[in-house]
């Protein structure tokens, strides 16, 4: 059942993020703070940058490896949401045809540059958020926003939106299936049934945040959510942030696949 | 001691959607004493348990939780002293971790760092539940979210307990160990549920609501064997019971 399995892919990201691995106990703060950098300088580049990007894809790669992270399942993400890089991005060959190179015979377009710029920004920003929130528990990431100086009432509720998603999905799979159960073929399942569920789903919610809301007046709540401080920054959070750093700033100030490529053509003579 | 004492005086409360869910009810419960509350449903079980600290007001009547009556201005301070349970963990942890949502109420009291930790340790320990302190409450099963749900409001420390129906979505092994948990508790205990059997056994008085209001008080032993009683109320004779009967 599609909505069954969507659950299950939802906590399997979840439930890699409480592995043990050397970026798994990084500090969130420095997994953080490295990702925002990677993301900056990704897109930074120009729009019809396709090579010196390559490079970057060492980032998410190492994070992977050395997290234990499966690929496939990163990169089935990647996939799910990349329609909506390809349309952003379709019309770019068709609309931008300066001629920028000619390949024995080939034209190639400006727009076709664009582009791949387009599909590999998105590869590498998508799988880097898809990697932070694979290899940091939810709930640490919202800590170290709230540390980094992000407003509380944000981190609440986005440390809300983790604890209940999986809550109202289940909730939400209780009633599909229960409609399944009595539909016998397609009768139940149009629109109009689908916007009732909806409907059912939202009053729930409402009722379900009532409660909770009670349950936390029970306890003390009073307006603002409290927390500990849990982590430390350690030499090895700073040699890791400095490293990310250094690489970034040489990526993307030097041409290092053109420089691979010349070391290849000196061996290679 | 006079300060662990609940008192109802002629509470009536209606919903604002005009239901009356209590109506003139008046009981008072001492120091120490656990005390089941039963009733058929819709009989205003749950809404006597969000009297207790607060969460909705008496339209009429009075209740009082040790020297405090309940007005706007002492709500806050009895909270401190009720702790309630509500029947669905889900709704009772909001928090990300198990550590958290335990450390949710102390935190509120304004303890210390180092005296929050102690309590979380302390409340987690009391219901076997310390290894369970860093996983989310969505990767935990039924029987042991009721148990951190318990011992996130323990760790507030109440001299009250309240629950609503703490057994309800448990496995016979996991009600068990509920059961033998709430005997070793020394505080007041108010429990509302319709599994008579653990009111019969943790209990030593039980209360019967009907339609709002107190159908009849007593020990326990002599409630729950009063099939007349229970019929009348939606409810029957404890399992244990039936079996004595029977045999």
């Amino acid at each position: 059942m599609p909505f069954d399995e969507e659950y299950y892919n939802l906590g399997r990201l979840d439930r890699l993020s409480y592995k043990n691995t050397f970026v798994h106990r990084l500090d969130p703060r420095a997994k953080l703070i490295a990702t925002l950098l990677f993301l900056f300088t990704v897109i930074s580049f120009s729009k019809y940058e396709v090579v010196a990007l390559i490079p970057f894809f060492l980032f998410p790669v190492l994070l992977m490896t050395i997290g234990d992270i499966p690929f496939l399942f990163i990169l089935k993400k990647v996939l799910i949401v990349s329609p909506f890089a390809i349309f952003i991005g379709i019309f770019n060959p068709l609309l931008d045809t300066g001629h920028v190179l000619v390949l024995s015979g080939f034209t190639i377009s400006a727009g076709w540059f664009s582009f791949f710029s387009i599909l590999l920004k998105f590869a590498l920003t998508i799988s880097a958020a898809l990697l932070l929130i694979a290899t940091t528990p939810f709930p640490s990431v919202c800590h170290a926003l709230r540390r980094l100086g992000m407003p509380s009432l944000f981190v609440s509720q986005l440390l809300f939106l983790y604890r209940y998603i999986f809550v109202l999905v289940e909730e939400a799979m209780r009633i599909v299936r229960a409609r399944d159960m009595r539909s016998f073929g397609a009768s139940g399942t149009g629109i109009k049934v689908f916007v009732r569920i909806i409907g059912i789903l939202f009053l729930r919610t409402i009722e379900r945040a009532e409660r909770i809301y009670y349950a936390m007046l029970s306890r003390g709540f009073q307006g603002d959510m409290p927390t500990f401080k849990r982590s430390h920054i350690t030499a090895i959070d700073l040699v890791f942030v400095a490293t990310t750093i250094l690489f970034l700033v040489v990526f993307r100030f030097f041409s290092v696949t053109e420089g691979i490529g010349r070391i290849a053509q000196e061996l290679f003579r | 001691m006079s300060h662990h004492i609940v008192e109802f005086k002629n509470v009536s409360f209606r919903y604002p959607d005009g239901t009356d869910a209590l109506r003139d009810l008046s009981f008072r419960i001492i120091h120490g004493e656990s005390v089941g509350i039963i009733g058929a449903n819709g009989a205003g079980k749950s809404t006597l348990l969000m009297q207790m600290n607060g969460y909705l007001m008496p339209t009429s009547g009075t209740v009082t939780i040790g020297d405090l009556q309940l007005t706007k201005k002492t709500r806050q301070d009895i909270r401190r002293k009720v702790g309630i349970v509500l029947q669905n963990p889900d709704d009772q942890l909001f928090m990300p971790t198990v550590y958290d949502d335990v450390a949710f109420g102390p935190l509120n009291l304004g303890l210390d760092e180092a005296c929050v930790r102690e309590r979380v340790q302390k409340a987690l320990s009391l219901v076997n539940g310390l290894e369970l302190r860093d996983k989310p409450p969505h990767h935990l099963s039924g029987g042991q979210k009721s148990a951190v749900a318990i011992a996130s409001v323990m760790a507030m420390d109440p001299d009250i307990l309240a629950m609503d129906e703490p057994a309800a979505s448990l496995d016979p092994k996991s009600r068990r160990s509920l059961i033998t948990m709430l005997k070793t508790f020394k505080h007041s205990k108010i429990i509302a549920s319709h599994d008579l059997d653990l009111i019969l056994d943790v209990c030593q008085r039980c209360l019967v609501i009907r339609e709002g209001t107190a159908a009849a008080d007593g020990p326990s032993i002599e409630i729950l064997s009063n099939k007349t009683l229970l019929e009348e109320n939606n409810l029957e004779l404890p399992l244990s019971l039936q079996r004595l009967q029977v045999g």
